[in-house]
């Protein structure tokens, strides 16, 4: 069987052309980039080329590109750094529905006495800016606004946002995992201060990201020991993977168009045709503006594990907000700040696609996805096919 | 992904007896939307007492879907008696086992069934026993010491697998930690083998060493054994805990609790000037 992968929000492929440019380094060209000698010299200038291929995509420019294990990694950096930078502020101010790498570490940081503002969403999934205006005080030490978000795709405004913190003189962060490679970012233009990228969301592999930190920033680092990136990040560079992750960007600046023609009609056709084979669903945050590859479809009176593993038969491969697919017992954190009522939060599915997308797999996905809700439906308490014309008004 | 044995994913694939029986005269229906899980059991019991048929329908994951489809095969020919008999446990064994984390929809099969049997004998559907403990899930009480006493749980991860409480906001771990000692102490006279005091200081120091000091260290205190006399456990409290406001709610939501559940539930944790 063959697999139809639409999950590229939770990972994506290497791309054959990154796996190249990789694999010298993973076998004959295995020097330390720190060595006096040619041997090791020569992949510090790879290092450096892969550090110009991320600033280009960026509009940053290479002293202000630290590589980093992953994104988790660099949204820990940035804030904590913040916080370290600016001892007398306390003051967090973030969403909430950021990325457990960034909202669970804000838990974590209450813990030892900052006080956190999480700005609320509305049911479309936009950011309320007014609560945002609100939340800066001179007591804040950063605010960190996630670009796009994971689940839904929506983007928020964190260039306006940015500005706002800076004319409060506030670090202003984004967690732009998602956005990188899918969007045009042009920082040289921006008042953003700290960015994060993880590698494997941009056909680069796992286990390297990158903290974009702004000339001039304060900054502390997070992992110490080495002079390495600049004695900002110690320890010895993933010296393929960083490589990998240059070529990967130079790919996402040359594919960005087709990210927002292709794939955006792809996703499109996808999302039409499922809503309208399917009663009683809904595109959740589809009022707002979204990257262009996902889309997260809630079907009303049937779960998300279900709907997944029916789906996983088939081959198709894609990730749901229900809760017993979150890991814990609450349905996703996003759909809830959202306001999506349970009967669609339980029964949420998000597909998110990549430049490898078909035709062909989109259409296999709307030929599949109807008949299993169906078979769902027809066992579940709730689906009452003559009376749905009421229920779905909830 | 979570791992299913081949007869839950079999199950779940091909359910059997889903859908509804119309002239059911034994229905059971427990859990809500909200909750993220439903079941309605249907059963048609002859005059003789026995089921001849049962189906069901839910609103659930696989492992929901898997356990109400074994519940029904296991139900079909058996006496109302046999089937009262029918515990969480025996659904999930049907099905060679289940995630612990998923051990509630085998739970959730076994209220569905008991909701049943009331029916058919023609009491009121049960009126919610007990108090609420867990409010994001609505469980009670007795839910709650029902589910320890069955299946022998001995921490709140445990509960939240089995009945789902305390897997939401949270707040009612406390109230849960002191349900598993009060059910323990109950059960204790049979199970509890008797500890002598040399025993009953080193389980304490023990305790105080692995479970308690880290988590207290990492908000700046800390706390020192000084003696123990039967059952009363006399501690000093260091650092942040010794200025903290909150430190008595810490002595006993947390301290005695814990060394309630790992030590002796009977013990009682004071704090002394040192």
């Amino acid at each position: 069987m063959k697999t139809i992968y639409m999950d590229n929000n939770a990972t994506t492929r290497i791309a054959p052309e990154v796996l190249e440019t990789m694999l010298p380094y993973l076998k004959d060209l295995y020097g330390n980039p720190s060595s006096a000698y040619s041997f090791g010299g020569q992949v510090g200038r790879e290092i450096r080329n892969a550090r110009e291929q991320v600033a280009a995509l960026l509009g940053a420019s290479v002293e202000e590109i630290v590589f980093t294990s992953c994104g988790s990694e660099s949204d820990n950096t940035a804030i904590l750094s913040a916080l370290q930078t600016a001892k007398d502020k306390t003051h967090i101010v973030t969403t909430r529905v950021e990325h457990p790498a960034v909202k669970v570490l804000c838990n974590e940081l209450t813990k030892r006495g900052c006080r956190i503002t999480e700005i609320p969403v509305d049911r479309e999934g936009r950011l309320d800016m007014d609560r945002y205006k609100e939340s800066l005080t001179p007591d804040t030490a950063i605010a960190s606004i996630m670009w796009a978000n994971n689940e839904t795709g929506v983007i928020f405004p964190v260039e306006e946002a940015a500005k706002l913190a800076r004319n409060r003189g506030i670090l202003f962060h984004t967690d732009a995992v998602q956005a990188v490679g899918k969007i045009p970012i042009d920082l040289q233009e921006s008042a953003i201060d700290m960015l994060s990228i993880s590698g494997h969301k941009l056909h680069a592999p796992k286990g390297v990201g990158v903290l974009y930190v702004r000339k001039g920033t304060k900054f502390a680092p997070f992992l110490i020991g080495g002079h390495q990136e600049g004695g900002r990040r110690g320890g010895t560079e993933n010296t393929a993977g960083i490589i990998g992750l240059g070529r990967a960007c130079e790919l996402a600046l040359d594919r960005m168009e087709e990210e927002n023609t292709r794939v955006k009609a792809l996703r499109d056709r996808l999302e039409k045709e499922l809503l309208s084979r399917v009663t009683n669903s809904r595109v959740n945050g589809g009022g707002a503006e979204r990257l262009p590859n996902t889309t997260n479809i809630s079907f009303e009176f049937v779960e998300g594990e279900a709907i997944l593993l029916l789906m996983d038969e088939f081959g198709i491969c894609a990730s749901s907000g229900s809760a017993c697919t979150s890991g814990s017992l609450q349905p996703s954190h996003v759909l809830r700040a959202m306001g999506v009522p349970f009967t669609m939060a339980h029964g949420s599915v998000r597909l998110s696609l990549s430049v490898y997308n078909t035709d062909e797999e989109v259409e296999a996905v709307i030929d599949k996805v109807p008949s299993i809700i169906e078979k769902l439906r027809a066992f579940s308490p709730f689906w009452k096919p003559e009376a749905q014309a009421c229920a779905s008004g909830t | 992904m979570w791992e299913y044995t081949d007869k839950v994913k079999e199950h779940f694939l091909n359910p059997r007896n889903a859908g509804e029986v119309k002239d059911a005269n034994a229905v059971g229906e427990v859990g809500s939307m909200a909750c993220g899980d439903a079941l309605k059991l249907m059963l048609k019991v002859d005059d003789s007492g026995k089921i001849e048929e049962a189906k069901f329908q839910t609103f659930g994951c696989a492992s929901a879907i898997a356990s109400a489809s074994a519940l029904t095969e296991m139900l079909k020919g058996k006496s109302l008696e046999e089937a009262e008999n029918i515990s969480n446990q025996d659904i999930a064994d049907y099905l060679g086992g289940l995630p612990k984390e998923k051990m509630h929809c085998s739970v959730l099969g076994r209220q569905a069934l008991e909701s049943a049997i009331s029916h058919y004998k023609g009491q009121a559907p049960k009126e919610q026993e007990g108090e609420i403990v867990c409010e994001c899930f609505g469980v009670t009480d007795k839910e709650i010491e029902k589910a320890i006493r069955e299946n022998n749980l001995a921490t709140v991860e445990e509960v939240t697998n089995y009945t789902k409480a305390g897997g939401g906001c949270e707040n009612c771990h406390d109230a849960i930690r002191e349900l598993i000692a009060r059910v323990r102490e109950e059960e204790a006279p049979a199970k509890r083998p008797k500890l002598s005091n040399i025993q009953k200081i080193k389980m304490i120091e023990e305790t105080l060493e692995r479970e308690i000091r880290p988590s207290l260290q990492q908000d700046g205190g800390d706390i020192d054994l000084v003696d123990v006399i039967g059952n009363r456990v006399l501690v000093a409290s260091r650092g942040a805990c010794a200025v903290c406001k909150a430190s008595e709610l810490t002595l006993t939501n947390f301290v005695q609790a814990k060394l309630r559940e790992m030590v002796w539930p009977e013990l009682t944790v004071e704090e002394v000037p040192q």
